[in-house]
């Protein structure tokens, strides 16, 4: 479904990412794990078009979209989850999920709307607050929900765990799995790696800017240079 | 005599608000103060006057066609001086130089176009005058409230109710985000400069029929004391426009009355002063930073 070829980006003369190739095939989750400052982040900014890369080619179902501006990535079936979540403070939480369906022409928006309320009961609850005024869990809801709005094929998550207490954390990976088994496709960020290599098919493992390596979930989780780096040495 | 100059100070206030929420709106996507806008609200006064003199048209036609003139200016301004400095490394301050060009160029040219003499509106309007309870308001005074608070409840209800307006806040509040969410953030820009500089065309009609004197030069002045309601009312909010733009008009008006007529400015600006050592983020400013460049 989605394809990096031999992908560099940067920051002016900081290079983030060097020669990237990653696969993420349709129907699937693949993680994309790494220590902090490794350029995860930037690899999603550079599938939604918010940095230009440098050299290389991105293709979503076989079209090209490097260079494509970033709204018509989001019409074209990818939805980003950005990294600390971004959440509309001073938008109602109705605003935020609204504001994630604003391409769309169909009307089943409000259905959506429905099944995101299913999904999350407290943000029904909340809707006319303030986005800001949500805790963190429930504005990483917001933020996956407000995502889910503009029905994405592919769903890019950046770090949804992030500053979030184990049991929410939990409940966050349960949904995104759930979200997959209806049918999106997954590309996962994570730090917390024991969970992102559990529920995903494919990891890759990202260093100072390049793929160290990549597999099958499963043996990513047995490989002893991830045990040592990112799983704290034991099983 | 109190409740006289309340009016006379809203009305005056009414028109300041409108010329403010024009920088609050490109303030809020932008992040930047655009300079020239007082020279739009000019424009908009003369493109107004021409309307309704060489042309003989109604006060509201030439209303509008001062508007749909802003808005032509605006969109110029967008594409020719501020998307140019956008996604390039460029310093801060670019945009705001290149506002302050903008607004150069505008005043020289309406000094070229339209002479330097002072010209006023026929003063039909003027004359008549309405008696409530003992109060006179006249037919230019209800037609400046009357629009101006039109124009302000229905700006109020776009941006609250319709897609086109949540977009703008998103934009305004995070243009990143507003990106990812599928929001065409460009196309969002020349709108919003496009619908401020109408409002500050229209502005300048409502002004021109309340002072009776349009000249090139009058944009500067008024120019100042939108920025003056902008951070009055704290940086980038609508209601603190609103309601920062009434407060000036009604300081002005009351210092006026109460006998310092010649200091009508420095009364006004000093009460501003005053209230930002009370309140430095503006009335309705909040502490945080605003905006998301
Ligand atoms: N806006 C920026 N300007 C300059 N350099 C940047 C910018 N953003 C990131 N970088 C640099 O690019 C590299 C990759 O950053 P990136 O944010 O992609 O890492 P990350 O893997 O997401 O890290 P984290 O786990 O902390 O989120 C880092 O060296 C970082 O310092
Ligand atoms: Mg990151």
């Amino acid at each position: 479904m989605l394809q990096l070829q031999q992908l560099a980006a940067g920051y002016g003369n900081i290079k983030a990412l060097k020669n990237i190739d990653l696969t993420v095939p349709a129907g699937s989750i693949v993680s994309l794990i790494g220590a902090n400052g490794a350029g995860k982040t930037t690899v999603m900014k550079v599938i939604m078009g918010l940095i230009k890369p440098e050299s290389g080619q991105i293709l979503f179902k076989g079209q090209k979209i490097s260079g494509v501006a970033t709204h018509k990535i989001v019409s074209l079936g990818l939805s980003l989850v950005p990294e600390g979540r971004s959440i509309l403070s001073r938008m109602t939480v109705l605003e935020n999920l609204e504001m994630g369906a604003c391409q769309r022409k169909d009307n089943e928006v409000q259905a959506d709307l429905h099944r995101i309320f299913q999904r999350f009961p407290i943000l029904e609850e909340r809707k006319a607050q303030l986005g800001g005024t949500l805790s963190g869990g429930q504005q990483q809801m917001l933020a996956i929900g407000r995502a889910l709005m503009s029905r994405p094929e592919l769903l890019l998550l950046d770090e949804p765990s992030m500053g979030l207490a184990p049991l929410i954390v939990a409940d966050i990976f349960k949904v995104i799995q759930e979200i997959n088994q209806e049918g999106t496709t997954v590309l996962l960020v994570e730090q917390n790696v024991r969970q992102a290599l559990k529920i995903a098919k494919y990891a890759y493992v990202l260093e100072t800017g390049r793929i160290s390596l990549h597999g099958q979930a499963v043996d990513i989780a047995k490989d002893p240079r991830v045990m040592e780096a990112y799983l704290g040495g034991k099983k | 005599m109190f409740l006289q100059q309340m009016i006379n100070g809203i009305t005056l206030g009414s028109t300041y608000a409108l010329i403010a929420l024009g920088y609050t709106l490109i303030f809020g996507v932008l992040n930047i103060v655009n300079m020239a806008h007082g020279e739009i609200f000019m424009f908009g006064a003369f493109i107004g006057l021409i309307l309704a003199t060489t042309f003989n048209m109604s006060i509201f036609s030439a209303l509008l066609g001062a508007m749909i003139a802003g808005a032509v200016l605006g969109y110029l301004m967008e594409r020719l001086a501020l998307r140019p400095l956008r996604r390039r490394k460029v310093s801060e301050l670019a945009p705001l130089i290149s506002t302050i060009g903008v607004s150069i160029f505008l005043e020289s040219l309406a000094l070229r176009l339209f002479g330097p003499q002072a010209q006023s509106f026929p003063s039909i309007y003027a004359a008549q005058l309405f008696e409530v309870g003992g109060l006179k308001i006249s037919a230019v005074q209800i037609i400046i409230l009357a629009i101006s608070f039109g124009l302000m409840v229905a700006l109020r209800f776009w941006l609250a109710k319709t897609r086109l307006g949540k977009s703008i806040r998103a934009t305004a509040e995070n243009i990143e985000t507003a990106n990812l969410l599928g929001v065409d953030t460009q196309k969002v820009i020349v709108l919003t400069v496009m619908l401020a500089s109408a409002l500050g065309g229209g502005a300048g009609v409502l002004v021109g029929l309340a002072f009776n004197a349009i000249e090139p030069t009058m944009g500067i002045t008024m120019g100042f004391k939108g920025l003056a309601v902008l951070i009055l009312g704290g940086l980038g909010n609508i209601t603190g426009a609103m309601v920062g733009g009434l407060l000036l008009g009604i300081a002005e008006i009351f210092s006026v009355a109460y006998g310092v007529s010649s200091y009508r400015d420095a009364v006004a600006f000093g009460f501003i002063i005053l209230l930002l050592f009370l309140r430095p983020q503006g009335i309705f400013g909040s502490k945080e930073q605003q905006g998301g460049r």
